[in-house]
């Protein structure tokens, strides 16, 4: 195979490396790896082509061999085989790609796959969606009552506290639902490596005006925090410690900054150029849409993270094209792109419906989203979904432009409720003693986590490494 | 063998976990009111993740034996034993009982 580069469109950049590190012959007709399907479908290479050599985690290089002797020793799932050789242990990136290689195996060896969520409900996330749904089940322990077994896991606990979210929009920290919430939802932060949290507070469309960046910067300074600027628009601001995480939103809410979610599974960020207000380009006006869509879906809890943007013109500087969501001004109204990503598979965004007013561009919004929630898998991006769609795009635009369903109304009535319902969680969280309680370092000191140590470099703090630690530690001694 | 008196029922988090100082040690306290013992404390340490945050995983009960997972890179820790799941590392296990509403560690 020629090398060749491919510009713009990288998405197929996995399919062909494997192809060439691992000198598979090309298919009959190799144009189909690199130009846009025909059908809507994309060409995608089944784990069962890549060769026994192919290495599936770079970080521990555990080829697809080492994973098929795991199973054939007796691995009888993915966690069996991370135990037996560390595959998906490292960065776990490729945890995908190893469930493929391992149902794969399984499926070869005549063993049949379960697609039960785990052990403790057998079900698949869309089959929850649909019993919480239904039966209108407002809690875990009634779904695990009626339609499961034993005490739950780290695995189904999270998974059903985001369908009871998307569903109910419920308080994820009420007494019924902390204990389902993972790592970074549980506190409302995003977990550092040396357990301290960052805080990234709200700022629809990326647009903040004086008084709140010197809020923020004043937040950052007071509590020593590390500031940086995230690529959807905002800042954060990371090394507090638990009990600062309340004092710090308490400060934030006063200047009427609300909870960013960048610790949910949920609506992060619509990203936008600065559109025709200002821009000599511009045909549209790109930020007070993105604000408009923000404030829209914002608190909308969904199996997987979701950023969005929003392009003034065609020049597309916001990136609208790499997003979950993707909506680009036209001198017709706004062309709507789904299904894009970055992260370690970077998918461009499909486009949608072209030229659309206002009011169809978020009837359009809704429905995919809401679809998206319905029927995607746990932790499953909208790229992976739309991938797995059977009949991909055009089904889609079937189901939300044609209605071929008929679910349109309920999709769209679902999400009045969710935005109907919004609550800042910092807000509630502050104002609520109770959960309060749970953001003390101890509960029987007032002391501070000793191992939290910091060290400065460019003129703010960063956690010290483990021989620093040991260095500053002997000096104080 | 001490039993340490270290907080009340109230300060813990149904099916979840908190963190105590115990004679200058730091220790993950978990209330899981469906499991025959109730309380059980494990170091607050992660081995693998080197931090002081196990009181912030979530627990599970996988394979008739409760556990709770790494809130940084999710590996299991049995709570009875302190055994890690996945590796040969461990977390230091305190006995704990729950007397009316106070909780007790033996030190």
């Amino acid at each position: 195979m020629a090398r060749k580069s491919l510009v713009r469109d990288n998405s197929y950049y996995d399919t062909l490396i494997q192809y060439y590190l691992n000198g598979i012959d090309l298919p009959a007709q190799p144009q189909a790896l690199i130009l846009p399907a025909s059908n809507g479908e994309s060409v995608g290479l089944g784990v069962e082509a890549l060769p026994a050599t192919a290495s599936i985690c770079s970080c521990h290089n555990v080829t697809k061999q080492s994973i098929a002797d795991a199973v054939a020793a007796g691995a009888m799932s993915v966690g069996d085989v991370k135990s037996a050789t560390k595959a998906a242990t490292g960065c776990g990136g490729c945890a995908a790609l190893l469930k493929k290689v391992v149902d794969n195996e399984l499926t070869a060896l005549g063993i049949e796959v379960s697609t039960d969520i785990c052990e403790h409900f057998p079900h698949t996330r869309q089959d929850l969606y649909t019993i919480v749904k239904v039966e209108g089940i407002r809690t875990y322990s009634e779904l695990l009552h009626k339609h499961g077994k034993g005490h739950g896991c780290e695995i189904c606990k999270p998974a059903v506290g985001s369908i009871l979210a998307s569903v109910w929009n419920d308080y994820v920290l009420a007494k019924e639902h902390i204990g389902l919430q993972d790592t970074n939802d549980r506190f409302l932060a995003n977990m550092q490596k040396d357990g301290t949290y960052s805080v990234v507070p709200r700022i629809p469309g990326g647009e903040i005006t004086p008084d709140k960046l010197i809020v923020i910067g004043q937040v950052a300074k007071d509590y020593n925090l590390y500031t940086k600027i995230t690529g959807g628009q905002r800042i954060d601001l990371f090394g507090a410690t638990l009990p600062q995480l309340p004092e710090i939103w308490k400060r934030l809410i006063d200047a009427g900054f609300e909870t960013g979610q960048a610790y949910g599974k949920s609506v992060r960020t619509v990203k936008s150029c600065v559109g025709s207000t200002w821009c000599r380009f511009g045909v549209n006006d790109s930020v007070g849409m993105a604000i408009k869509i923000e404030n829209r879906y914002k608190g909308l809890r969904s199996p997987h993270k979701l950023k969005f943007a929003v392009s003034g013109c065609t020049r597309e500087c916001a990136e609208a094209q790499s997003k979950d969501i993707g909506v680009i001004a036209t001198e017709g109204g706004w062309n709507l792109y789904v299904c894009g990503n970055g992260g370690m598979k970077p998918r461009h965004a499909d486009l949608f419906a072209t030229d659309l007013d206002d009011e169809t561009l978020l009837k359009y919004i809704d429905r995919v989203l809401m679809f998206y929630v319905k029927t995607a898998d746990r932790l499953q991006r909208t790229s992976v979904w739309m991938d797995s769609l059977e009949g991909g795009l055009e089904y889609l635009k079937e189901v939300v432009i044609s209605d071929s369903l008929a679910i349109c109304e309920e999709l769209e009535e679902q999400m009045d409720h969710v935005v109907g319902t919004f609550q800042c969680e910092w807000k509630t969280t502050v104002n609520d003693e109770k959960a309060l309680k749970t953001f003390r370092q101890f509960v029987n000191h007032d002391g501070q986590d000793e191992n939290v140590v910091f060290v400065e470099e460019r003129n703010q703090i960063r956690p010290a490494t483990d021989e620093e630690k040991v260095t500053l530690i002997a000096k104080a001694g | 063998m001490n039993w340490n008196l270290i907080c009340i029922k109230d300060d813990l988090v149904e099916d979840a976990g908190v963190a105590a100082m115990v004679n200058g040690e730091q220790v993950a306290i978990f209330f899981l009111p469906e499991a025959e013992d109730k309380v059980f404390a494990v170091s607050n340490w992660d081995p693998i993740g080197k931090a002081n945050v196990m009181s912030r995983g979530l627990t599970a009960h996988l394979q008739d034996q409760w556990v709770v997972a790494s809130p940084l890179y999710k590996q299991h820790y049995n709570l009875s034993t302190g055994q890690c799941l996945e590796d040969e590392v461990f977390l230091k296990v305190w006995s704990a009982k729950m007397v009316d509403n106070e909780v007790y560690i033996a030190v």
